[in-house]
């Protein structure tokens, strides 16, 4: 490991600002919708803006060492706002937007934050709601003021108004902020992200800007990206990935980061952005397809042929074309037309016509999604990574691209399998500590710097690529000591358009059952097509044949899990479609919508009886949380059904 | 009362100002039907004015003559200091006066943007000619006009649908999308017409809202129509009560929720 592979260059992220206001100074470096127009700012023009937040929240007394939380949807000026906070010399902190107000005063309790830069009213009311569990918390700076004017100001400023304060304060603090900005170097903090608590509280994840810096050279590098690259921001800023894209990628390449109008216009900025490096978790992808066929399934029936016809050949030879592998002349030549009639008027509505490097992760994606985008001729590809690693574990290089692997190591990082399959890591994107809890850090981080992934995984021999199977502590042993990897199943049930969520027990069990969410967009487009009525979700999900046809997806996992030798006692025995989708409001999902496992067997523990016991019904009452904080009940009657499970191939003894 | 050149603070901080609208002993027949008796109120400026009561009070005329679409047959409106006479409502819209409709009155084929920009008609004052030609000062005018479209479409959060054909929206959107033309034209009142008939709680408080915050960001004088009890309680700073065109009250809400002719219109009175 290389102690330091950028010697020479800016040693941190506001040093990286400067170089680009010089050597990028008239290229677009944020961009943002605003009243139907783009609107852009240069590199130049962002080191202004940057500069004159940083003086303005030194007039109103940051200080060194501070922290400073950041929360709203992404936009340029956030951005800044975090630039400008390392500027200070403090500590940015990103926050979920859609956090509640107790989650939001854990982390900024925890942090101590003394100043919030903050999007529009309703961070500014979550924010007065806590006041007083934050002794440390003094001012708050919003961007949106409306709502606001009546607001007593005592503490809240405008986002404008601190820049103004700035700049007309520039002499009476520029020396001490220069002297503040060259004080920071590789092993400075650049920003403190928290992780979204799977299991109990976040953790506040310091990153250096060692790790910033190294990790967006490297994977900069790993893709050819470039200063003409467009990325579009629409993923919470909250969030390490938006991070490393948004602030540490952009600044190292000087690429473009634009911001959409509002999350309702995502897919219309996306098309008129149309971004060459892209980002999206498997759900977005999924949704896409999803509304793609959906629509074919409206057109008419020319069209449809065409589509139909195209699409087949495109999943025969479009993959290979994309790796580069030898096809077929007349194979080609039908592409190309494809791409005339077909894939390009697709791209090119999904907003994908000029993607060159796109990247999915954070969950296993379906291989017929996968296929699908890839066929189209968008080089999708997956990467692994967490924010403890400041993104990057493992990602797929060009043409060597697969469903069901997780890539090779990224430039500067080693593996390492442990006895328990646990995936250990190290890289100079290793994460300094986590904030104020050295029992965690030291869990985690071995004194080599050897890192817990908490997934379990094998490396291919044949390719050298990862294969993750499940988390490392939910994979578990069944009662007659088989593998249990709910993950696994779970995943291959997700990979149905009908069915969005599933969580799988069975841990010291003699079988496995399960829990099913429906996805109300396809199930109720299937429903309206077929003439079934139905007047809530609730009554949709027990519908027999919505029921019939999940058994049927149930089945066909069942009988693909039986073919692998480690894992076929994780089939399906039993199963429920559930009354309520799972909700990260509830609790159940994290806000990254991961399934949060303690939770919902505690919760639903009448229903995982029933699971076992072998009724065949079961009657619950279940508390759900609305988006304004109200909370109600809804009570129902589930269905248990039994599915067919399958001997394994390869051990012929049982049943 | 206050005096009418007075202006006062709410309890929420806001200024209202003097009276900018009367109404003095309005009387409205349609043949021998008296749909308004002698009716006389005052709108104050920056303030939310609501008129309520049971189906077939004379709500809507009342709204239909402020807006200058009736003329009633006795009576006077008393505008900004000085009476007004009969007008066209166009003249009345140039003054400053804009509505939505009960039953939503949108170009169903038009986009919300271009539904938007035509409620900044009055404000357009190139001719013909150069508009046709779209050069020089029309191009400029368009400039500014779509710059203040923009701003109402991102107020109430409809950048979603700015280019989607009016007709191929859900009704709580549509409604959305009038008051969104409504407030293009920067009016000095504005007058809604129930502006949550047949919406669900979620849209109806969405729409308190929007119309909270158009008062509070904009000053807009509002008078409103509306059937919601509720919400006419919880939005409005003074409500006029109308029972078979006569006025039966008039104050603040809870001034006119103790008044014993209205509970009586509204619950019904026992007749023996």
């Amino acid at each position: 490991m290389a102690k330091s592979l950028n010697a020479d260059g800016p040693q941190s992220v506001p040093a990286l600002l400067h170089r680009n206001a010089t050597q990028f100074a008239g290229k677009p470096a944020y961009r943002e919708k605003e009243y139907g127009i783009w609107q852009s700012w240069t590199w130049s023009q962002t080191r202004d803006e940057v500069e004159a937040l940083a003086l303005g929240m030194m007039e109103l007394g940051l200080r060194e060492g501070d922290f400073v939380a950041v929360i709203g949807r992404n936009r340029p000026y956030l951005y800044w706002a975090m630039i400008a906070a390392e500027m200070c010399g403090a500590v940015p902190v990103p926050l979920y937007q859609d956090a509640n107000a107790e989650e939001m005063a854990f982390v900024m309790s925890h942090c101590g934050a003394r100043f919030a830069v903050v999007g529009d009213q309703e961070q500014v009311d979550k924010i007065f709601e806590v006041q007083e569990q934050l002794p440390e918390f003094e001012r708050m700076i919003y961007l949106d003021p409306r709502g606001l004017r009546k607001y007593d100001h005592a503490v809240l400023d405008a986002y404008r108004d601190v820049q103004e304060m700035g700049r007309n304060n520039r002499d009476k603090h520029i020396a001490e902020l220069e002297a503040r900005q060259a004080k920071l170097n590789y092993d400075s903090t650049g920003v403190m992200l928290y992780t979204s608590g799977t299991t109990g509280r976040p953790k506040g994840v310091v990153l250096s800007n060692r790790n910033i810096i190294e990790t967006a050279k490297s994977s900069s590098e790993f893709d050819n990206l470039r200063s003409t690259d467009e990325i579009l921001a629409y993923l919470p800023m909250a969030w390490v990935g938006d991070f490393i894209f948004s602030v540490g990628q952009a600044l190292w390449t000087g690429f473009c980061t634009n911001c959409p109008e509002s999350a309702d216009t995502m897919h219309v900025d996306l098309r008129e952005i149309g971004p060459t490096y892209y980002f999206a978790p498997p759900r977005v992808f999924e949704t896409q397809l999803t509304n793609v066929m959906i629509r074919m399934e409206d057109a008419s029936r020319f069209k449809k042929w065409l589509f139909d016809t195209f699409m087949a050949h495109a999943r025969k030879v479009g993959p290979a074309i994309l790796d580069g592998k030898q096809v077929g002349t007349m194979d080609r030549i039908k592409y190309q037309l494809g791409e005339l009639m077909v894939y390009g008027p697709l791209k090119n509505t999904l907003g994908f016509s000029r993607v060159r490097v796109g990247y999915t992760a954070g969950e296993a994606i379906g291989p017929e999604i996968f296929d699908f985008y890839r066929s189209l001729g968008i080089n999708l590809k997956q990467l692994y990574g967490q924010t403890e690693a400041t993104v990057f574990i493992t990602a797929q290089p060009d043409g060597q691209v697969r469903s069901d692997t997780v890539g090779v190591t990224c430039p500067g990082v080693e593996l390492r399998i442990a006895e328990n399959g646990e995936v250990f890591y190290r890289s100079p994107g290793v994460f300094v500590e986590y904030y104020k809890n050295p029992e965690s850090t030291a869990e985690t981080k071995d004194a080599d710097g050897w890192v817990a992934t908490g997934d379990a995984g094998f490396i291919e021999e044949s390719t050298g690529h990862l294969r993750i199977i499940d988390r490392a502590k939910d994979v578990g042993k069944m009662a007659d000591g088989s593998l249990f990897a709910p993950k696994y199943v779970e995943n291959k049930l997700k990979f149905f358009p009908n069915i969005l969520e599933v969580v799988v027990f069975g841990n010291g069990r003699s079988e496995c059952t399960a829990f099913v969410n429906i996805d109300l967009t396809a199930v109720g487009n299937w429903a309206e097509r077929n003439n079934i009525g139905y007047a809530s979700y609730q009554e949709l999900t027990r519908h027999p044949q919505v029921m019939d046809t999940i058994q049927s997806h149930v089945e066909e996992v069942n009988a693909s899990i039986a073919e692998d030798e480690m894992l076929s006692g994780c089939q399906v025995h039993r199963f429920v479609v559930l009354h309520k989708e799972l909700d990260a409001d509830d609790g159940e999902l994290t806000r990254t919508r991961k399934v949060r496992r303690k939770v919902i067997s505690e919760k639903y523990a009448d229903i995982i009886a029933a699971l076992y016991d072998g009724s065949k019904s079961v009657s619950t009452e279940t508390e759900v949380t609305y988006e304004d904080g109200r909370k109600g009940s809804i009570k129902a009657t589930l269905d248990v059904r039994d599915a067919k499970v399958f001997a394994d191939t390869r051990k012929m003894a049982a049943q | 009362m206050k005096d009418q050149a007075d202006s006062y603070q709410t309890a929420d901080g806001r200024t209202i100002g003097p009276v900018v609208m009367e109404m003095r002993n309005i009387t409205l027949r349609f043949g021998g039907v008296e749909a308004i008796k002698d009716i006389s109120f005052d709108i104050r400026e920056g303030e939310i004015r609501a008129i309520i009561g049971p189906n077939g009070a004379g709500k809507s005329s009342m709204l239909n003559v402020i807006s200058g679409f009736y003329v009633p047959q006795e009576g006077e409106v008393w505008y900004k200091g000085a009476r007004r006479p009969p007008m066209k409502p166009f003249e009345v819209a140039e003054q400053g006066i804009a509505r939505t409709f009960q039953n939503i009155a949108l170009f169903e084929g038009m986009s919300v943007l271009d539904n938007v920009m035509t409620g900044r008609l009055t404000h357009m004052k190139t001719g013909l000619f150069s508009q046709s030609l779209w050069k020089g000062k029309a191009e400029r005018e368009e400039v500014a006009n779509r710059e203040v479209a923009e701003k109402i479409i991102d107020f109430l959060e409809i950048q979603a649908i700015r280019k989607t054909p009016v007709a191929r929206l859900p009704y709580g959107l549509k409604k959305r999308v009038e008051l969104a033309r409504a407030l293009a034209a920067e009016p000095t009142i504005l007058l809604l017409d129930e502006p949550m008939a047949g919406m669900n709680v979620e849209e109806k408080e969405d729409m308190s809202r929007f119309i909270l915050d158009v008062n509070d960001e904009f000053g807009t004088t509002i008078a409103l129509i509306e059937h919601d009890m509720g919400v006419v309680m919880d939005l409005s700073d003074r409500v006029v009560v109308m029972d078979y065109g006569r006025k039966i009250g008039d104050g603040t809400p809870q001034d006119v929720r103790n008044n014993q002719e209205v509970i009586d219109a509204y619950l019904g009175v026992a007749h023996d």
